[in-house]
């Protein structure tokens, strides 16, 4: 039954890999973004480390927010979609395929491009490892909770801004933990029971967000 | 065998039909016409399991579809509207996805075979989006070539078709009642086709 999932991660990737301005511009959009704050705010290099892991964790949620309306369009608009929901298998397990491929082309590269970025505000070589650490560990998270309003929203004219209204709330708890496992670092405390708590979130979101999308989707099919 | 028992369709405030029945069994064809807006394409959809109807219900070998989802997914192909088949892949690749995705094993040599029977060979491996629209329904045709599943649910067929793709198109569809299957499909166009037992149904 897993195969179903490995079919659409393989077909999802080499799409994506079709088409690279998608993942290129999500992620400059991320570098962009980041790299505006240090030179609005000035060389005031206490500041900088203190509003790094924010600025960086709502980057992130942003260039996510970028690449979900795409997540299941472009299905929804050939006809691919119809034939998913088709397939003699749970929808709900072609929808983990599409969230874990999602991550791979949206999350992945803002979690390799932190460290770098990290070190615009003279974040600590220990604050750096945490807060890439909580990127990976958390963008996850925000593919599987942004698939659900991706699924409801499909199909709505100007569904994207929609799409920013349902799913930005949802972010809250992981920009919160994984902003605040770095502070938490960085204070002598130890960001392990932050990160822990995103690990958390991530496989709550992995393992129940695809089965609601789909349910979503059903609907939109209909 | 399929069997649809007093369906009623409503969309929107708009009731399309109520009370529609059928029983289609091994090499039989039902043909499904209607005009435009008459709820065809809706019955379609209510017989592949996406639209649940208002009332009715829709046995396959007995067994609602709805209780068994996966088992009637994996015995049903359906050919929509929509060609289902991405831009950015080749044809070969286009088709090879699908099958992978229908759970079923094909092999490179069987897809180019059927490639070659929808008149698409030497274009394997160009994008589709530089293929015209008739050569990109007959890359989603290409899927029934190799389909062996017993249930076959097309919506237009025919359309964006020339003339000769009609004949070779019938004549899978033939082939395909020949081995037992089923099919049920709408057109306006009225296509012989020369195997099995055709049926009509008129809907509005």
């Amino acid at each position: 039954m897993p195969n179903i999932v490995f079919s659409v991660i393989a077909r999802d990737l080499k799409l994506a890999m079709r088409r690279q301005a998608d993942i290129v511009s999500a992620l400059f959009f991320f570098v962009i973004v980041v790299s505006l704050f240090p030179l609005g705010i000035g060389p005031e290099v206490d500041l900088l480390r203190q509003l790094a892991p924010g600025i960086l964790w709502v980057a992130a949620l942003l260039a996510t927010m970028l690449s979900l309306p795409r997540l299941f369009a472009d299905d929804y608009r050939d006809g691919t979609l119809e034939q998913l929901a088709l397939a003699p298998h749970p929808l709900g397990l072609v929808v983990t395929g599409k969230v874990i491929a999602h991550w791979l082309v949206s999350g992945l590269p803002l979690a390799l491009i932190t460290p770098v970025l990290g070190i615009q505000f003279d974040l600590s070589t220990d604050a750096l490892l945490v807060l890439t650490g909580a990127i990976l560990i958390g963008t996850p998270a925000l593919s599987g909770i942004g698939a659900i309003g991706a699924a409801l929203t499909l199909g709505l004219r100007g569904g994207g801004i929609l799409l920013s209204l349902l799913v930005l709330p949802l972010y809250i708890p992981v920009l919160i933990f994984g902003a605040g496992a770095v502070d938490a670092t960085v204070s002598g405390l130890g960001g392990e029971g932050h990160l822990s708590l995103l690990a958390a979130m991530t496989i709550a979101a992995i393992g129940f967000a695809p089965w609601a999308s789909a349910a979503a989707l059903k609907i939109a099919l209909e | 065998m399929l069997e649809a028992d007093n369906l009623e369709c409503v969309r929107g405030e708009r009731r399309l039909f109520s009370g529609l029945g059928f029983k289609l069994d091994a090499g039989e064809l039902l043909y499904l016409q209607g005009r435009n807006g008459a709820g065809k394409t809706s019955l379609l959809r209510m017989l592949i399991g996406l639209l649940p109807p208002e009332s009715g219900e829709i046995r396959w070998h007995g067994k609602p579809i709805r209780r068994q989802a996966d088992d009637y997914h994996a015995a049903l192909c359906y050919l929509g509207h929509l060609n289902a088949i991405k831009e950015e892949l080749t044809p070969l690749e286009n088709l090879l996805a699908a099958a992978r995705l229908a759970g079923e094993d094909l092999s490179v040599d069987d897809a180019i075979d059927a490639l070659e029977q929808v008149g698409l060979a030497g274009r394997e491996d160009l994008a589709c989006k530089y293929l015209s629209q008739g050569q990109k329904r007959r890359v989603a045709l290409a899927r029934l070539v190799i389909d062996r599943r017993p249930l076959w649910i097309l919506d237009e067929p025919f359309v964006a078709l020339d003339v000769s793709a009609v004949d070779w198109l019938a004549g899978i569809i033939s082939g395909h009642l020949q081995r037992g299957g089923m099919a049920v499909m709408t057109t306006h166009q009225l296509v012989a086709i020369p195997a099995g037992t055709v049926r009509e149904l008129r809907i509005g």
